[in-house]
Order: C-alpha cells, then structure tokens, then sequence
C-alpha cells in the first residue's frame, strides 16, 4: 500500500519539489543580499545619524519578492487542502475506482491511513520548508519592522498546523460530498473561514494580555489631531518592538480620555498657531508652536495605557496556534476513519 | 481433434449436443479408440459453456462404454460405433435398391415410398431404444 | 458443501425505499450462479453487499463462511469486477497488474501476465485508451490473478459488443474450468446465463423470486397447454406461476414436484428463458405500482 500509495502520489510530489526548489533558488539568489543591505546600511546606522532612512530603504526592498513571498506561505496551505486532500476520496467515488481498490485485498481504513499518513506527511514538511525558506529571507526585514506579529501568519511553524488542517477537511470534504470540484469549493471556503476566525477570535484569546501604563514623552507621531468622529484626540504612539498591540490609549487615573474641551483650552495656543495646525511630528517641537505647554498640560493629568502581548509570548503563540489546527485535523481525520469504517454508504 | 459446434436454438440441452456430436464422430470414422477428446477448458473457451456441462457429457460417454477418462492426461476414445465395413454397406445398398424397384413396379410414388419408410423405421426404433 | 454465499433476511434500505429486501439465499460452492433481474431490482445492491462496499440495514450476509470486508484475508477470497468496470485511466495495463501485486498476498503475477498477453493487450497502453471490452478483461484479470475462491461480477458485460461478451465469457469459462472457483455473475441478458450459469437466482422489485440449482429448476417446472380451464381447477400440487387463455385455449406454466399425468395436457418443458421471464411477470403482477423501486445504484 506504501508503494501504491507513493506511485499514485508521485506527480503531486514532484510537483512540490519543484515548487520549493524554485523557491530555494529564489530565495538564495536574492536573500544575501538583503542581509548584506542590512549589514552595510542599518547595522551601524546610529553612528550614522541615518537610521530612519536606512531602515526605510531596507524595509521597502524587493517589495514584489516581500509580497509574493509573504502570500506563497498563505497559499500554499490551502493549494495543499485544494489538490491533494478534496480529490483523494472524491476522485476514486466520481471515477468509480473506489469499487476496484477497496475490494483489493487491504481494508479501507489501512488504505486511509497510508495515504494520509504519506501524503499528511508530505504537506507538513512542504510547508515548513516553505516557511523555514521565507523567514530566513525575511530576517533582515523582519529585524527592521519589529512587528512580527504582523506577519505572524507567514513566518515560524503555524503553516504545517495550517497545511495539516487543510488536508484533513479537503479529504472530509471529498468523502462526504463525494465530488472533486464543490469539494475544493468547500475546503476553500472551510480554510479561510477557519483561518480569519482563528485570527481574529481566537488567537486573541489565547492568553491573557498584559497592561501597562507609561508617562507619555514627546517621541515622533506625538500629536494633537483633529478626529473626524471624535473632535480633538490626544495621540501617543507605542514604541514596544515586536509587541502585539491590542490597544493603546490616553486616559487619567480613572482610565478617561481627555475630553475634546480639555484639549481645547490646555492647548489653545497650539490650535489658534497660524503655522501649520495641530501636529507636532518631530521629537523637539519648535518652543514657539505652543505645544510644548499643551504636552505639558497633558502630561500632568494623563499617561498612555497600552494593553499587549509582549515580544516573548511570540513563540507560546506559534506553538499554540499550530496545536489548534493540528488538533482540528487530527479530529477530521478521525472522523474520516470513523465514517469509512462505519457507514460509507 | 474434434470441435464442438453449439446450436442454442436447437431446444436439445448443449450436454446432449455434446454427446451426439462425439456418437456422429464415432460413427463417421473422425474419432477412432486411442483419439484424445478435447479437455473441458478447451471446450468451454471456444463455446463459453459452462464445464460441468462438458463434464456431464463425458460422464454419460463413459457410462455408455465409449470413453475413458485417464487422470492427469484426458479423456479417450475406447470404442467404436461404426458397424459397418466397405463390404456391408454395399450388401445393404443393393438390397434396399432392389426393394425400391419392386415398391416403385407396385405404383408407388416417390412420397407414398418415403411415408412406408418413414412408418418402418420409426416403428423399428421406438421399440427398444438403449 | 459450505456455502459460497449466504443471506438471512437481508436488506438494505436508502431512505424510505428499499432496494433489497427479506433477502434469503444459500448458493453452494462450485457453482456459476446467474443473477438476473430487471434494472433496478436489487442486483448491484446484493453484489455490493456481498464485497462489503455497502452495509446492511437489515439481515445478514456471509461470503465464504465469513462476513464481507472483514479483513484482508475475506477481502483476498473474493474477486470483484464492479459494473462498468472501473479502472484508472491514467494508468497503464502493467501498472494495473503491479497495483495488483502490491495490494494482494495471494498474487499470481505469472498467471496476470500470461493473461494479459494471451488477450492481447498492451502492457503499456493506458487503461483509459482500452475499449469496453479489453477493460473487462483487464478487470478479471486483476479480479483472477488475486487467486480468489469465488468470482464476484456485477454485469461485466452489459455495455459490450456481441463479441466482446462472447469473449469475455469464453475467458471466464476457460478460468473456471482451469480453477474451479465459485461464479457469480449478475445480468438482465438471459442469453448469456443460460449458457454459462447451473444456478440462477431471480431477483425482481428487491425481492428474491426463485432460486435453485438450474437443472432442478427446468426439471420442476412444465408447460401446459390444453381446452380451456381455470387456474382453481388444477391440483394443488400444481403451483402456477403463469397462465393465458383465449376463449378455447389455456397456457399455464405450473411448478411441480411430481409428474403431470393428467391426459387433457400437452405437457413440453420449459426453457430457462421462459423459467425467468415467467417469475419476472409474476413479481410485476404482485407489485402494486407495475415498475420497479428504484434506479440503478451509482
């Protein structure tokens, strides 16, 4: 059955060895020379005075390379659930050849479990050499940004959990619905509904975030801003590096935001200045603008409450999120060989 | 060696037809004591018959005396039914000549002369068949 | 003689409908046994049943003693040729006997390869350029070379040509002449069972009508034709399964056990062709909606 299993599988494989080569070949071809920009432009920049500059440049190089790099981790997962997992069962009911195989002399459920067994494998290790490939290029940009978290999905290990899961429901989805083409409909649609729902109610949850609070300072994006909604806000920005940001406020001790008729008068001379309105972008703002004294004024009554995952719980929540998925395939493929044991028809 | 010819629409069950075809064989000289008769497979994967059929066939052969079967070689021919030498059948012809001529000097037609026939022999072998 | 296949009561229901109901058979080893009915009557449902690629709703069933797809030893006694017979088109002949090889123990791959050649067929030619015909042949080769104690197929030859069917019945005779395995073949052609099968089951409305070994069955059963009578008049032991009458004449096909010995009868045998059709009329008289349950199973 192994070998069955791997004379039938031998196309798709190839297929992917020639994907993930294509992508080494890419991947070593240009990768050292990010690390060399980095290296050269941004590893000495404070002696250089040019640091914002020269993480900029290197941040915005080889977008195309960042973009299709960054989705080939999101796709691939999903061409995975797509074209290896929907026709496995699917294709043997539509072709009939499920009648010429399962009266073989092997059981249905070691058929099963060769082949997801070799092909569950196969995805897992695709995808993370895939990403082993990516973040590795990624790494001088990714020293530049500190926002892993934002690019959470197309780095580390999350995309074998994703890889896995994907197969495990486009094989279900061939075995319940027993045709190739709505099952890849449904996996497609399946994958990303459990991908944007892990994202955005799960993986928050995951671990209780931390809260702070911090005096504000005058750093650059510091400002008074006239909010369409709201009227005037005061805005601080976060500077931690790698942290996910849940929220990140001005408030007093009994967590208020200043009011609109606060900002009004403690900063009335910044609001009636004729240059340029409210925003002060520079970390030493000019001593005439009158903002100094509306900072002032801010400052006395109000700190920044910032509520975050710190940069260190980064791999806690690789690992989790990966048990997620792998946890959810491994209950579809279950079900698989409960369904094809039991019932099938 | 002989080939089985199968006439579906015939309404004689395919066994029998089998084992008129080797007593027409035997009578015509075409199988001789010592010939070999073909085996059930090879019967079967010419006429696509079922070989019990075949082997039914061959059973009521032996029992009539005519083959036996030798085991791990085949079946054999072990008798003969053909009665007659060159000599006898030209006795007989002569005899039945002369009875035509006599039949036909009595005024009998040609169907009158066929329907005496027909009466003599059917009488002769309805009694006491084998 | 231990049973090639057995069935109590068995049953399998989709919905509210029953494709094959109250099934009750016991076919000895050894023989060619003829499945035959109308589409729709239950056939494929029963052969699938008896290879474990359906499970009943109701009653039992048992292939060689042991129940379907139990493990791989059932599944090895049992040679499969599914209607339309199936392969994998992208796959070459010779791969389709290696598949063979690797998924069954018990493989003859001197006897697949013999075959293979003896019919013709190129080894390297894709099973989805083989016509009908070389298909089935390629399916009981695969179903063959398995070395099973009994043949399972379900109309392998009812989309064939007339020489097509004629040669693939002369291979699978040739088999089990060489072999001596247990056949079951399922066909709504009496033609081809009547000269193949000794045991016929008649299957109509998902219901077993008759069954038996053949030549009991013609032996049984006679063809009556005489003046004109009622059914009521006949004897008791006399169990009539068709009749017609004009104003002077009554046909009857009746089922006896002892001989008709009655002098008003012109008594012929039956032929199996009539034995099927006779039952088949039968079933449909008795079935209140005249057609029968349900489509073909896919």
């Amino acid at each position: 059955m192994i070998r069955f299993t791997s004379f039938q599988f031998r196309i798709q494989a190839a297929i992917a060895v020639g994907v993930l080569v294509l992508v080494a070949i890419v991947v070593a071809i240009t990768g050292p020379h990010l690390i060399h920009l980095y290296d050269t432009t941004v590893a000495n920049c404070k002696a250089k005075g040019d640091c914002s500059s020269a993480k900029a440049a290197l941040s915005s190089s080889d977008s195309f390379l960042q973009t299709a790099l960054g989705e080939l981790l999101l796709v691939v997962p999903a061409l995975i659930g797509l074209f290896w997992g929907a026709p496995l069962i699917a294709r043997e009911f539509e072709t009939g050849t499920f009648r010429l195989v399962w009266t073989q002399s092997v059981t249905r459920m070691r058929w099963l479990a060769v082949k997801l067994g070799i092909i569950g494998l196969t995805s897992m290790a695709v995808a993370g050499l895939a990403s082993l490939m990516v973040s590795w290029w990624f790494s001088p940009i990714d020293k530049v940004n500190v926002s892993q978290f934002t690019s959470f999905d197309e780095r580390g290990i999350v995309a074998i959990g994703y890889a896995a899961f994907a197969l495990a429901f486009g094989v279900t989805a061939g075995l319940l619905i027993r045709r190739t083409l709505p099952a890849m409909f449904a996996t497609l649609v399946a994958f990303v509904g459990a991908r944007l729902a892990v994202t955005y109610w799960v993986r928050p949850h995951l671990m209780a975030p931390v809260k702070t609070a911090i005096p504000l300072h005058v750093i650059f994006g510091t400002s008074l801003e006239q909010n369409s909604a709201t009227g005037l806000v005061f805005f601080e920005p976060v500077n931690i590096p790698n942290a996910w940001i849940y929220s990140n406020e001005v408030a007093n001790n009994s967590g208020h935001a200043p009011s609109a008729k606060f900002l009004e008068s403690a900063c009335h001379s910044l609001l009636s200045a004729p240059s340029g309105g409210v925003q002060s972008n520079t970390p030493t703002p000019n001593p005439n603008s009158g903002f100094p004294e509306c900072f002032a004024r801010v400052a006395a009554k109000f700190h920044q409450v910032v509520i975050y995952q710190p940069a260190s719980r980064y791999w806690a929540f690789q690992w989790y999120e990966t048990a997620i998925f792998v946890g959810l395939a491994v209950i579809l493929a279950g079900f698989c060989f409960w369904w094809v044991r039991r019932r099938l028809v | 060696m002989i080939e089985f010819q199968l006439e579906t629409a015939s309404g004689v069950a395919t066994y029998l037809q089998i084992v008129q075809q080797v007593h027409q064989a035997l009578r015509l000289g075409l199988l001789e004591p010592g010939d070999q008769l073909p085996t059930a497979q090879q019967v079967v994967a010419k006429l696509a018959i079922n070989p019990n059929t075949v082997l039914k066939a061959y059973r009521d052969l032996e029992r009539e005396g005519l083959v036996r079967p030798r085991p791990g070689q085949g079946t054999f021919v072990i008798a003969s039914l053909s009665h007659t030498d060159p000599a006898t059948q030209a006795r007989l012809l002569a005899s039945m000549t002369t009875w035509l001529r006599s039949a036909h000097s009595a005024g009998l037609g040609p169907d009158d002369i066929e329907a005496i026939y027909r009466t003599a022999f059917r009488n002769h072998f309805a009694e006491g068949v084998a | 003689m231990t049973a090639a296949l057995e069935t109590s009561g068995l049953g399998k229901q989709y919905g509210q409908k029953w494709a094959l109901h109250d099934c009750t058979l016991a076919i000895p080893e050894g023989k060619v046994v003829g499945l035959v009915g109308p589409n729709g009557a239950g056939k494929s449902t029963l052969l699938n049943l008896a290879v474990g690629l359906l499970a009943p709703t109701s009653g039992t069933i048992e292939v060689l003693g042991g129940r379907p797809s139990d493990g791989p030893s059932q599944l090895g006694g049992i040679g499969f040729v599914a209607q339309d017979t199936p392969t994998y088109e992208g796959m070459s002949v010779a791969k389709h006997l290696r598949m063979g090889a690797w998924l069954n123990p018990h493989w003859d791959s001197e006897l697949a390869e013999r075959r293979i050649k003896q019919l013709g067929l190129d080894p390297l030619q894709k099973a989805g350029a083989l016509s009908g015909g070389q298909r089935a042949q390629l399916a009981l080769v695969l179903a063959l070379a398995k070395k099973p104690e009994i043949l399972i197929l379900d109309e392998p030859v009812a989309s064939l040509d007339p020489l097509a069917r004629r040669e693939f019945l002369q291979t699978l005779m040739e088999v089990v002449a060489e072999h001596g395995v247990s056949v079951v073949l399922s066909s709504h052609l009496i033609a081809d069972l009547e000269r193949v099968c000794d045991y016929l089951v008649v299957l109509v409305a998902s219901h077993v009508q008759l069954s038996g070994d053949v030549s009991a069955l013609l032996v049984s059963h006679y063809h009556l034709s005489g003046p004109r009578r009622k059914r009521s008049t006949l004897p008791a032991n006399q169990e009539v399964i068709e009749e017609s009458h004009t104003d002077k004449q009554s046909v009857f096909m009746v089922r006896s056990d002892d001989p008709i010995i009655d002098p008003a009868w012109i008594v012929k045998p039956v032929t199996l062709d009539d034995l099927v059709l006779g039952y088949m009329r039968q079933a449909r008289e008795a079935e209140p909606h005249g057609r029968p349950d349900l489509g073909v199973l896919r």
